[in-house]
């Protein structure tokens, strides 16, 4: 048993759905309680669907219970099917149905359905979550549809340069993209586009958008590109093993990534590899901003920003390596609530000299989030609440999705566009680099006040931090706490605003740090004629120092010690 | 009619989206599954809060593979953010179907609770469960089990049942005043720990429609309950104020002099609503359980024709006074098999549809305007100074049809 405020997945069945839902022609029956019928209202809230998801639930009740639930399941298949005429049909129960066992998959293989492919899924709610339910039944859905196309065990594999035998233009797949998934919508846009202009085809992509007619072309594609590992990892793997497809596992967010994406994909494609490499530096300056903007002296300020990055793990690789290698930030802390990626969450951060943060409880993030006081947040929607409660800017980086995180504009993460999407997403949250030097300049200027803090709002940095430890556990009692916050922004904007105020408004960090570390007068007086906005950064480093040298008191000499060892 | 199918309804679980903010100083724990968690905070906008007073203790293999491990468990946890949450003064312990399914007996759990924190905390339990509860049935179920906590009184008190926004409450509380009612409580009170008394005085004025359980409970008290149509709209404000007084033996001039300004205020506040709503076709589909009471408003008040009235299920008790106020011939379902109820819906196509979110912006992809119904749940939508609010909540959605223009 594990208490749970706010969770970043969902049960399977819900993955389950976003298969389903991100297809055309798939049906899915759904032996679940009244209730469970909620999460229709992801799809058409926060992707703002046209139309319901494809979902039939028994919604049995307690006086179901004592009669004959099987009989309720067979009949909601029969209805569906005969309303829907699905190309397939795939067959679950949620969390409720596990435990009464009447077994919905083994019931509709029983049942004459007209010869409609039937998938059982299978997705334990009481272990698994939402992208574990998404990779499985789609590896499930395309196995069952392709097992007639299975070639022979040791059966040679087929050649991924065929194409060129076959006289024409290589293909891949685009595997993984779904609905709720974190502007997957655009990606798959801007990866064809990119493949495109390589002389690259896609055969298929899946499963958003796709028929299950389409997932039975797959094998004829010359390779698959693992777009979101979350989902399509499984189903990867199983085509390489079955069908000898090799799998291109880049995944091109940022610039450097794109560059190995088009590289593996080109050389396992065995084209001329020698010519894309040379062109792959050329093309990303050419095509991307990201490289230039990042190199112009206006980015000179966003030397060794610190920030902290967590997410999904393939959202929150990708931003670490970002962050670190393209725009020349300092990674503080990098952690995903991706249990089944942890591994390479854990390598990656190992790779910044960080240990990774694996959990899926947002307390857990705020709380490590607030000790290594980033400068910058690259998280969920729930780390901006979070960074928003102590001031700190935030950019959104990975699901779960809301509906902010469906722009009407075309907005990828993926490929040169997507570079050029990050870096105006994760720089603008930040005060711009003339302005912060202006801020310096001028802040002896009666008409400079204290806490100005640019364009962009909020409560100051510092006074956040510092309100931490005695405003975290507050909670404001005002905010509006409504449906209206999962889809629309304007009932957030005000719950939020007055979060922000219950923290703004706590007392003041005492005299007496932590530790017992006492500030002198002059100390404070020193530490108070420090910009506000390096004021927490400065508080600390003279802490550690202070800690470091065995001192229990801080003046105004220990504030400059520190800064000259700092500053080394 | 009756109709049975798939439910598009929420489970009762999503009732404390409303119960935990009347309460501040209660904590809700939802014993269940992953589900449980993320539908609560997908009705909820759990996000705003540094951490909100509801939760899931999310059941394991482990506690599913024994029983007594699950109780240990839920001891334990309930201990760590007791500890966790000091100004929590009542713990309600919420079944849910997984609990129900595997009979986890939270009775027994709060009163063994109830045992270690000796008075401490208090516990209660309810079900919120889908297979037990629809939607706002949680409410009932969470007032039904404060009820045997209140203390006995014969004291004379009018006793207001069922969650009121605080202004509106403030607001009721000060008209009964004005007409001479001294007593007026609430159930559930603002500090789950000072409940109001029950009695042969009390007179029990219910606010909302679901509450069947908790009245029936009050009156085997001894509580006499007041029949009236129910607080929305001009006229079920006007009744339910008016059955009220009059039950209290307050003199009909007095109560009059109260209500008349009130009511002739609200009628120029519907007024402008009216001339968008008059005439115009209404579908309500079944989800809160205040759809035979809107159906009544807005027909009687805003002029708004009745194609089809849906309700999760009919309490012809409870609803008697509403039935009688809806024209003759008022198409009524009660349960639902939400496939055919659309298709109904689209060969009708009425004006408006009131709906739940699943199903909204479907219905306005084909070309049909919608009000969510959740939205009427969360707003102060109570009393005569509400109205105008009341009607706007659905002239919005066609005025903004006839607002948008893009050729």
């Amino acid at each position: 048993m594990e208490l749970t405020l706010w969770t970043y997945e969902g049960p399977p069945h819900v993955g389950a759905m976003r298969i389903a839902t991100s297809m055309e022609g798939v049906h899915y029956v759904l032996h679940a309680p009244q209730g469970d019928t909620y999460a229709d209202l992801l799809f058409t809230m926060i992707e703002r669907r046209d139309r319901r998801p494809p979902v039939t639930y028994t919604t049995f009740q307690a006086r179901d219970l004592g009669g004959d639930t099987a009989e309720l399941v067979k009949r909601s298949i029969n209805d569906a099917v005969e309303r829907f005429q699905p190309e397939a049909l795939l067959v679950g129960e949620s969390c409720t149905a596990e435990l009464i066992q009447d077994q919905p998959g083994a019931l509709a293989a029983g049942m004459d359905l007209g010869g409609i492919p039937v998938v059982s899924l299978d997705l334990p709610a009481y272990s698994k979550k939402e992208n574990w339910g998404a990779a499985e039944t789609f590896y499930q859905l395309v196995r069952a549809l392709l097992k007639p196309q299975l070639p022979p065990p040791g059966a040679a594999k087929p050649s991924p340069a065929r194409w060129r035998q076959e006289g024409r233009r290589p293909r891949v797949n685009l595997l993984g993209p779904t609905l709720l998934g974190f502007r997957c919508r655009d990606d798959i846009l801007e990866i064809s586009r990119l493949l495109g202009e390589h002389g690259i085809d896609v055969t298929v992509v899946a499963p958003l958008g796709a028929r299950p007619a389409d997932l039975l072309r797959i094998p004829s594609a010359d390779a698959n590109v693992c777009l979101y590992p979350e989902v399509a990892g499984p189903v990867c793997n199983w085509l390489e093993r079955s069908f000898g497809m090799p799998v291109v596992r880049s995944v091109p967010i940022g610039i450097g990534a794109t560059g190995d994406f088009l590289r593996e994909v080109t050389s396992l494609l065995e084209m001329d590899t020698k010519a894309i490499a040379a062109a792959t530096n050329a093309e990303a300056e050419q095509r991307s901003r990201l490289p230039w903007y990042s190199r112009s002296v206006d980015s000179t300020y966003l030397t060794g920003k610190r920030v902290f990055i967590f997410g999904d793990a393939t959202h929150a690789i990708a931003a670490a390596r970002i962050a670190s290698r393209e725009l020349g930030f300092q990674v503080v802390g990098l952690g995903s609530y991706s249990r089944e990626q942890a591994r390479d969450v854990r390598a990656a951060a190992k790779e910044l000299d960080l240990e990774a943060l694996i959990t899926d409880d947002y307390l857990v993030v705020e709380r490590a989030m607030a000790e290594a006081a980033p400068e910058l947040v690259l998280g969920t929607q729930m780390e901006r609440h979070s960074a928003k409660r102590l001031g700190i800017p935030c950019a959104v980086i990975s699901t779960p999705l809301h509906v902010q995180d469906v722009p009407a504009r075309t907005s990828p993460q993926m490929g040169w566009e997507g570079a050029n999407v990050i870096f105006d997403t994760w720089v603008h949250p930040l005060m711009m680099g003339l302005e912060e030097h202006l801020i310096t300049m001028f802040r002896h200027d009666f008409e400079f006040t204290e806490g100005h803090r640019s364009h962009l709002g909020g409560a100051p940095a510092g006074a956040g931090l510092e309100a931490y430890g005695a405003a975290g556990a507050k909670e404001p009692t005002t905010g509006a706490a409504t449906l209206a916050e999962t889809t629309t922004g304007s009932a957030t904007a005000t719950a939020v605003a007055s979060a922000a105020t219950a923290v703004a408004t706590a007392a003041p960090a005492a005299a007496l740090a932590e530790n017992g570390l006492h500030w002198s007068p002059d100390g404070e007086a020193e530490l108070a004629k420090i910009p506000f906005f390096v004021r927490g950064k400065a508080r600390r480093n003279a802490e550690s120092f202070a800690r470091a040298q065995g001192l229990d008191r801080i003046d105004a000499e220990t504030l400059y010690e520190a800064k000259a060892h700092f500053s080394r | 009619m009756r109709e049975s199918g798939q439910r598009e309804v929420f489970c009762g679980l999503t009732s404390i989206v409303w119960l935990h903010r009347r309460m501040p100083d209660a904590f809700f724990l939802v014993v269940g599954s992953r589900t449980c968690a993320h539908l609560v905070q997908s009705a909820a906008g759990v996000m705003i809060f540094a951490e909100p007073r509801f939760g899931t203790a999310i059941l394991g293999e482990r506690d599913l593979a024994g029983l007594a491990d699950a109780n240990e468990e839920l001891d334990r946890l309930v201990r760590d953010l007791l500890e966790r949450r000091p100004e929590i003064r009542t713990l309600f312990l919420v079944g849910s179907c997984p609990s129900e399914v595997i009979k986890l007996d939270l009775g027994k759990a709060a009163e063994r609770l109830n045992g270690q924190l000796a008075g401490r905390v208090r516990v209660l339990n309810y079900s919120g469960s889908g297979i037990e509860t629809t939607f706002t049935q949680g409410e009932d179920q969470a007032l039904l089990a404060m009820q045997p906590l209140m203390p006995p009184s014969d004291e004379p008190q009018l006793l207001i049942v069922g969650t009121l926004a605080d202004p509106v409450e403030d607001r009721l509380v000060d008209l009964f005043g004005r007409m001479g009612i001294e007593r007026v409580r609430s159930l559930p009170p603002r500090r789950s720990t000072e409940l109001p008394p029950v009695g042969r005085g009390t007179k029990v004025l219910l606010a909302q429609p679901f509450l069947s359980a908790t009245a029936r409970a009050l009156q085997a008290r001894g509580a006499e309950l007041i029949t009236a149509p129910y607080p929305f709209g001009v006229e079920g404000s006007r009744l339910w104020m008016q059955a009220a007084a009059t039950a209290c033996g307050l003199a009909p001039a007095a109560i009059e002099a109260v209500l008349a300004p009130l009511v002739e205020r609200g009628r120029r506040a519907v007024a402008p609503h009216r001339e968008v709503l008059a005439g115009k076709r209404l579908v309500l589909m079944p989800d809160s359980q205040l759809e035979l009471s809107l159906a009544r408003f807005l027909h009687q008040e805003c002029g708004m024709e009745l194609v089809e009235v849906g309700t999760p299920y009919l309490d012809r008790q409870l609803l008697a006074q509403e039935l009688a106020l809806l024209p003759a011939g008022t198409v009524i379902t009660e349960g639902q098999d939400v496939e055919r109820q659309l298709e109904r819906v689209r060969a009708a196509r009425p004006d408006l549809v009131v709906c739940g979110l699943g199903l909204a912006n479907p219905l306005e992809a084909e070309g049909i305007a919608t009000k969510w119904s959740i939205e009427l749940v969360f707003s102060p939508i109570h009393g005569c100074d509400q109205a105008g609010d009341l009607a706007e909540l659905f002239s919005r959605p066609l005025r903004r049809r006839n607002l948008l223009q893009f050729s």
